[in-house]
């Protein structure tokens, strides 16, 4: 496995203070490695958004990191932790180190400014030296990498489709050659030819400009198909991690196994599935123990009582995976 | 009980037909087109059969765009239609408003794809069901019986105990209970159809397909037939008889929903398929897509002449610029029919496909050649 670059600690996220806090994310361990694509599955309100929001520090008030660490290798120059930087530090760091592709970032573009300005203002605010006549060039080159003519630059964002405009907003993030991409369900508004059309540039991108990739969805087929790991949240916590193949081929958390037969399969034999019972955790009003143990279908009696620990599992590639479920004792805590 | 349906209905039967089905939107008309004659409209459904009986299930599958919520709306009478005609039971109907509009709402009800915001957030879950039992005239004549019909209905949701959910607001439920409540309020009229427009989209993958058993199970139970709209066509085959495919406001493809799925015909289901996700396959979509139609989906407004996909697709003939393909038997299972030309033997063999293709690649021919698309891979 190639080096990291970037190491989330025991990350804590809660939104408001006191005893009234809400825990979104808790005791989060996770590395992202030079060039890779990692997945992170969940279903709505388990704290996935909130993990990438906290880690480039962009939460909105009441959120609040409690904890832990996030430390960046930058590509020349020592490690920092992203949670200590100055606000001079942050501005620098972000976008230029570490961008981010929204949630429904069609409609992150500003409606009254055309392409080519929204462009251009980022080079302008990273990079002060550069001319206007090379911004524009610089802008241009983008465009053109993400499959965009450039004759396009001086339109609008409402003259341009929404497979574009999401185009478009990847080139943005893509601008000043980050070393991490941060991608918030970045396909889910878009219909499934579009997706696999813009997920195919994005390989293809990554491959010619080698940054990493943390792809966040609730769509775990598709993560299957496109990421190198995966790792699975519920109720805020990381349940499983793992390479995509083994997680598909033999997923050990039984969260993970629904959520993997939650999708029905377009090929093979026709099958009866039946999804998970229950309904997600409320975060104000979390289970004792496994937050995930009203729902299994193998609870036992330790996972009402105690919340099992993110490690290694005594399992054959157990070296290369955590899970946190008590039906696989682990070998080596995480953290 | 009230809400049982008319039991000794044949399975099979036809409940509601749509023969040639057509709507289109007006533009608003710019100052300059003041003095020309033309009035230009979208042209979001055209020319749509559609057939749902007793006791099945047919998926309606497409992008967004593609026309497929307009159909539902189109049946249940929400919208009226520009031409083409709905027939209940073989007896065409055309509704406005009122005590008619009232009567085909208790035969067709309709399930919307946000449950978050087709439940009245100021009133309980009793008052929603009360008010449809009601007004269709199915709560009974006592207190005891409209508690029993409310009941009755919250556990054919399998949300029970009754009790435990009639006095609750919907923000107190999640987003799968409110849309049990959305399906139970839909029964409340004691339809004959229902018409689920992306009913589980909105709701978290673990427990879509909670939804969606229940909905089978509704099925067969009461002998319903459903339509179901959506744009997940892996979700068409677990949960669909029938399948049918929609492209740019037209029916390219339809059959049942394991000949649609395992051997798709038309080239836009091909596309689609090959675009759904599948963790079988290994990322190696670069390239793949491109011999299988790029671009994006067509302008309503002055739609494509002849077949609507013919700017994207990879096999396209000369024949396709100009004539709008007909519904052609594959022959590989009866009812499984594409409106291509690839599969009218004539025009084939005078025209080989791909020649007229956007992208023309010699590629794209050895791939139309072919009728079996698993071959292909």
């Amino acid at each position: 496995m190639s080096e990291p670059v970037l190491e989330i600690k025991n990350l804590n996220v809660d939104y408001g203070l006191g005893d009234q806090a809400v825990h979104a994310v808790r005791d989060v361990n996770l590395t992202l490695h030079r060039g890779e694509v990692l997945g992170l599955a969940g279903e709505s309100g388990s704290g996935k958004s909130t993990l990438a929001y906290g880690l480039t520090r962009l939460l909105a008030p009441p959120g609040v990191v409690s904890g832990g660490e996030v430390i960046y290798h930058p590509e020349k120059g020592e490690p920092y932790d992203v949670l200590g930087l100055t606000d001079k530090q942050l501005q620098a760091f972000r976008w230029a180190e570490t961008a981010i592709v929204f949630q429904g970032a069609m409609n992150s573009l500003n409606p009254v400014h055309k392409i080519s300005t929204q462009l251009t203002d980022v080079l302008a605010a990273h990079e002060p030296q550069m001319s206007a006549h090379s911004r524009n060039a610089r802008a241009r080159e983008m465009l053109k990498l993400v499959g965009i003519s450039a004759d396009r630059m001086d339109a609008y964002p409402h003259q341009l489709s929404g497979g574009m405009r999401q185009r478009v907003m990847i080139g943005m993030a893509l601008i000043l050659q980050p070393q991490v991409v941060i991608m918030d369900e970045p396909t889910t508004a878009l219909d499934v030819v579009m997706q696999r059309q813009i997920l195919g540039q994005l390989i293809e991108l990554r491959e010619r400009l080698g940054f990493s990739v943390i792809f966040i969805t609730h769509d775990l087929s598709l993560l299957v198909e496109f990421s190198n790991r995966i790792a699975i949240m519920y109720g805020g916590r990381i349940v499983e991690e793992a390479q995509a193949n083994s997680l598909y081929r033999d997923s050990l958390h039984p969260y993970s196994k629904g959520l993997l037969s939650s999708f029905p399969a377009l090929r093979g034999p026709r099958r009866e599935l039946a999804g998970i019972p229950g309904s997600p955790p409320d975060l104000k009003a979390m289970p004792t123990g496994c937050s995930f143990h009203p729902r299994c279908p193998r609870a036992f009696e330790p996972c009402a009582g105690n919340i099992p620990v993110l490690g290694n599992p005594d399992t054959p590639d157990g070296a290369n995976r955590t899970v946190a479920c008590w039906l696989h004792p682990v070998k080596q805590p995480v953290g | 009980m009230m809400l049982n349906p008319e039991t000794g209905a044949p399975a099979n039967e036809v409940v509601l037909e749509a023969i040639g089905l057509t709507k289109h939107f007006p533009v608003r008309r710019k100052l300059r087109d003041l003095f020309n004659r033309t009035h230009d409209a979208v042209h979001a459904v055209d020319d749509v059969h559609l057939t749902l009986r007793r006791g099945r299930v047919t998926a309606l599958v497409g992008e967004s765009g593609s026309g497929k919520s307009t159909v539902a709306r189109l049946l249940a009478q929400l919208y009226p239609r520009t031409a083409g005609d709905i027939q209940l039971h073989g007896q065409s109907t055309k509704v406005k408003g009122g005590r008619q509009f009232r009567q085909y709402a208790a035969r067709v009800q309709m399930i919307f794809q946000d449950p978050f915001a087709s439940l009245n957030p100021v009133h309980t879950i009793r008052y929603h069901l009360t008010r449809s039992l009601k007004i269709h005239h199915n709560a009974g004549n006592s207190a005891e019986e409209l508690e029993a019909a409310l009941n009755n209905l919250l556990t054919r949701v399998s949300l029970t105990p009754p009790e435990r959910y009639l006095d609750k607001f919907p923000h107190e439920l999640s987003g799968g209970q409110r849309q049990r409540v959305a399906i139970a309020r839909a029964l409340g009229a004691d339809p004959e159809a229902l018409l689920a427009d992306e009913p589980v989209s909105m709701l978290d993958v673990s427990i879509r397909l909670g939804v969606l058993n229940l909905l089978r199970d509704l099925k067969e139970r009461l002998n319903l037939a459903i339509l179901y709209i959506t744009h997940d066509i892996a979700s068409a085959r677990y949960f669909a008889d029938d399948t049918m495919v929609m492209y740019a406001g037209r029916m390219v493809e339809g059959g049942d929903s394991e000949s649609v799925t395992q051997s798709p015909a038309h080239p836009y289901t091909r596309l689609l398929i090959d675009s759904a996700p599948d963790p079988d396959r290994i990322a190696n979509m670069l390239g793949d897509a491109a011999d299988r139609g790029n671009g994006e989906p067509p302008s309503l407004i002055k739609p494509p002449s002849g077949c609507r996909f013919h700017p994207r697709c990879p096999m396209a003939m000369p024949r396709c610029h100009t004539d709008l393909p007909v519904r052609l038997e594959i022959g590989d299972k009866p009812g499984h029919w594409a409106a291509c030309w690839l599969y009218d033997e004539a025009t084939v063999a005078a025209q080989p496909p791909g020649s007229a293709a956007a992208g023309h690649s010699p590629e794209a021919v050895t791939v139309a050649a072919d009728a079996h698309p698993e071959e292909v891979r």
